[in-house]
């Protein structure tokens, strides 16, 4: 058998902002209005921690990530890499070779094809992670279409759900959306132009290229599908190419919104999801170019269903506009003290990078007491033990709130904060900071899972502090 | 048996007003805490053979070392330390002092709280940064809210508490209001108190939360103040006035990190007040605490700190602490009545000086000399100095007593 993907996850975050309420508040400013909602990072969520949280879905067998890649156009780190920092909150050993695959909305399947070499080329598996959470100017249409979410793959020789059976790709610099490294907002260039030129080029070009290049035809697809910022045009684009209307994979970007350069993988994992075993599928993504990825779906994909489903079903609204603003720190919020964060402490950020990147902790040899932060001597008191610990990965494991607080005097851009002590279900207990949840979800009992996310920014140092918080199960 | 009891007695204390004090330093409330308690004992500065400085927040405005406490007093060339247990500080200066007497290492002994935390310009207590916090930069890497975590982490208690002894919410607020109510009631009586407004259940109830459940009130003030003690070996305290009062017993006890890491603890008490009260009780030969402890201030940081203390010294049973406190128990005219001085809530929290505080308004009562709040013959009165919080906390139980009980 040949290379594929073995496993995939895939990260929408929770909130959803209804594009009503983007008009409601903005609309005096701008004649633009297209239905649906768009995805929105909480406050303490980049794309570091959406990379992750796809990836943690799908960190089964690990061992075997020899490759992990990263790609996003909104890296938050500018010099740093990102890559590392997933590997380390994955758990995985620093013999990883690790990279950032950057710029350009085609960076998703770049990392991706690049995986694929690399296990080609004798890794035994890889991992490739994608986010996005591009902004559009306040009132803008891309404001409106551009959404925020992640995706995962892991790359392997066994146990393959989908083989890579061909890939085609174009490269160019076609000016379409651009922004230069100092600025937050994308810019596009007229939208007709990118339509025509564009979309209705590149993407029909690399199609037409990869079914010419293996002597296929559009029939033989169960499912195709692209990133486009035009619904019509994405129709439009499938139908002069031949594919028939079940052929066209659903969109995300009603839903969703356009993810950047994880947006093919999004949409491959959802293709993935209720494709059939034998079915090829052809997913190609759109950026300084376009790339086509032909898969075939294999036995065992059965098993990874519902990963995608049970994204939408955590979904919650976020309630207005002003609140998306603050999260992306578009309007500056009274928080007392909020910037005056002391500066961190490199040296021990460094050593204490399991713990506090890896959510490792230690497990005693002889009580079978998980720990967290991680103890030479052994924290139940029946116990003490003196240096008879294993290490013990927290990240992975079920957990209930113990008990909790809401606390309208913690500083947070999403005030009040919730936080409680965490049962992790096979033992051991932290206080973490409750995120995704409702204060009227809260409550004593609740099932929890860990999630990486931002703690804090320090700028003097020029860093992000990325810790775990606990999220409810899902 | 190994102990102090009856080896140390206080011969003078003193306690400034706490409160905001803008226009007062940390050295004019040092001045101030240490010239009523060298009247009150009738000695001279010169007599103090060693000191004891107590303050938590030594960067805003005390300085390191104990040279604040020399330099104030000008304490001739002795040997003055500083000491630091979280808000439990106080009690653990106090501790030192009588130690150096119990052991003989000399006669004359002071202890001097002090905090100036209002000098910081803004409410609550300070924020926390790698310098001041408990954890240091490992804390703000993964604690939540690791600037200001006092209240959420009280008011997880009270979460746990309601809970495990089936109190609704609305019925749990109500039982801390009516702590609260008690304190403020107390602490209108008392000139030297930071909040002297009495309140009512209702006004508790719909006062701001902080910490859901935790409102306004049931937080005590933040305040700057200092107060001291001078302490000398029991066989000599009659030589400095006919009334001293007698040390039965000190315990402080820290957390062996299992009530902050390991499923074991329950969050309904507090585990170090529990072992410190064990071990005071024994030290003192107390037997049923009920019935033999006449008063006691202990640390109400929070109404339901106040609470679950109760139980944690065996005062009230596990889980009835909240029913002694719907019958009265602890009002100044109860059984054993508890901070009659209004507590931290209402006579307020300067960290360093609010173990020797407490200690203050003992000394007072078993003299007899509490004015308006006078309790009618006490014998024993305890305090209870809680630094930390109830995960991750170190308590103090000292317990004081006339001669001869």
């Amino acid at each position: 058998m040949g290379v594929g993907i073995t496993s995939y996850g895939v990260y929408i975050p929770r909130y959803r902002l209804e594009r009503k309420k983007i008009q409601e508040a903005i609309g005096w400013a701008s004649p633009y209005f297209i239905p649906g909602e768009k995805a929105v990072a909480n406050y303490d969520e980049d794309s570091v921690t959406m990379a992750h949280a796809a990836s943690l879905l799908c960190t089964e067998g690990k061992k075997e990530v020899e490759v992990l890649y990263f790609a996003s156009t909104t890296n938050p780190l500018g010099e740093g890499e990102a890559a590392s920092i997933i590997m380390t909150a994955l758990g995985l050993e620093p013999s990883v070779r690790t990279a950032d695959f950057s710029n350009s909305l085609k960076a998703g399947t770049s990392a991706l094809l690049s995986a694929f070499d690399a296990v080609k080329a004798g890794a035994k598996g890889a991992l490739v992670c994608a986010a996005d959470m591009r902004l559009g100017k306040p009132g803008s249409l891309l404001e409106m279409l551009f959404g925020d979410g992640g995706a995962a793959f892991r790359i392997g020789q066994e146990g393959v759900v989908a083989e890579l059976k061909g890939h085609f790709s174009l490269s160019c610099d076609f000016p379409d959306y651009r922004r230069l490294w100092d600025d937050q907002f994308v810019k596009a260039a007229e939208e007709r132009f990118i339509r025509e030129e564009g979309y209705g080029k590149l993407i029909v070009q690399a199609i037409e290229g990869i079914l010419k290049k293996y002597g296929l035809k559009a029939k033989d697809f169960a499912k195709v599908g692209y990133p486009c910022l035009n619904l019509g045009e994405y129709y439009r684009i499938a139908k002069q190419l031949g594919f028939e209307s079940e052929q066209i994979q659903e969109p995300l970007l009603t839903q969703i919104g356009e993810t950047g350069c994880a947006s093919p993988l999004m949409i491959l994992a959802w293709m993935l999801e209720n494709a059939k075993v034998g079915e090829n599928v052809l997913i190609v993504s759109y950026g300084n170019g376009s790339e086509a990825l032909w898969f075939e779906v294999k036995e065992g994909i059965e098993s990874h269903r519902g990963k995608v489903k049970r994204m939408f079903e955590r979904s919650r609204p976020l309630l207005n506009y002003n609140k998306y603003l603050a999260f992306r720190k578009l309007l500056p919020i009274e928080l007392e003290l909020l910037g005056d964060i002391p500066s961190s402490q490199p040296p021990l950020l460094w050593r204490e990078r399991k713990a506090i990147l890896g959510l490792w902790g230690s497990k005693c040899k002889r009580c079978g007491t998980p720990q967290y932060p991680p103890q030479r001597i052994c924290v139940n008191p029946e116990c003490n033990a003196i240096d008879e610990m294993e290490e013990y990965w927290f990240a992975n494991r079920p957990a209930r709130l113990f008990t909790f607080t809401v606390d309208n005097s913690a500083e947070t851009l999403n005030p009040p904060m919730i936080y409680g002590f965490v049962d992790f279900e096979e033992g051991g207990r932290f206080v973490f900071e409750i995120t995704d949840c409702e204060v009227e979800e809260v409550r004593i009992g609740m099932p929890l899972r860990m999630s990486l996310r931002r703690k804090y920014e320090d700028r003097q140092r020029g860093f992000v502090g990325y810790f775990w918080k606990a999220i409810p199960a899902f | 048996m190994p102990g102090i009891k009856d080896k140390v007695a206080i011969i003078g204390m003193g306690c400034t007003k706490f409160g905001e004090l803008w226009d007062k330093s940390a050295e004019a409330l040092m001045v101030e805490a240490f010239i009523e308690a060298i009247e009150d004992a009738g000695i001279e500065p010169r007599d103090i053979q060693a000191a004891w400085q107590a303050n938590q927040f030594t960067e805003i405005n005390i300085g390191h070392a104990a040279l604040p406490l020399a330099n104030a007093l000008k304490l001739p060339f002795i040997p003055v330390s500083r000491v630091e247990n979280l808000c439990a500080s106080g009690t653990e200066a106090f501790r030192a002092a009588c130690y150096a007497v119990a052991s003989g290492a000399c006669d004359i002994a002071l202890a001097l709280g002090v905090e100036k935390i209002k000098d910081m310009g803004r409410s609550g207590l300070p924020r926390a940064n790698e310098d001041i916090m408990a954890w240091g930069a490992m804390g703000k890497a993964i604690y939540p809210n690791w600037i200001n975590p006092n209240p959420g982490m009280f008011a997880m208690m009270a979460m746990k508490y309601f809970e495990r002894y089936g109190l609704s919410i609305d019925k749990g607020k109500e039982i801390l209001a009516k702590i609260s109510v008690k304190s403020h009631k107390n602490g209108a009586l008392n000139p030297k108190a930071h909040l002297r407004k009495q309140v009512s259940v209702e006004e508790c109830l719909k006062s701001p939360i902080i910490a859901f459940p935790l409102g306004l009130y049931d937080c005590c003030g933040v305040s700057d103040g200092a107060a001291c003690a001078i302490v000398t070996r029991a066989d000599k305290a009659k030589d400095f006035r006919k009334d001293p009062v007698y040390v039965k017993a000190i315990q402080i006890v820290a957390d062996s990190g299992a009530s902050l890491l390991y499923q074991g603890y329950d969050y309904t008490h507090v585990e170090t007040t529990y072992r410190a009260a064990i071990a005071a009780y024994k030290e003192a030969d107390i037997t049923n605490p009920r019935a033999q402890i006449n008063l006691m201030e202990v640390h109400d940081c929070f109404s339901i700190t106040e609470l679950v203390t109760y139980e944690d010294l065996m005062i009230s049973e596990r889980g009835k602490g909240w029913i002694d406190v719907e019958e009265g128990f602890f009002e100044l005219d109860g059984k054993i009545p508890c901070q009659p001085d209004g507590g931290l809530k209402c006579f307020g929290h300067p960290i360093g000086a609010s173990g020797l505080r407490m200690i203050y308004e003992i000394y007072k009562q078993l003299q007899g000399k509490a004015g308006p709040r006078q309790i009618k013959d006490p014998k024993l009165g305890l305090t209870h100095n809680l630094g930390g919080q109830p995960p991750r906390s170190v308590a103090a139980v000292t317990i004081l007593g006339v001669e001869g009980v």
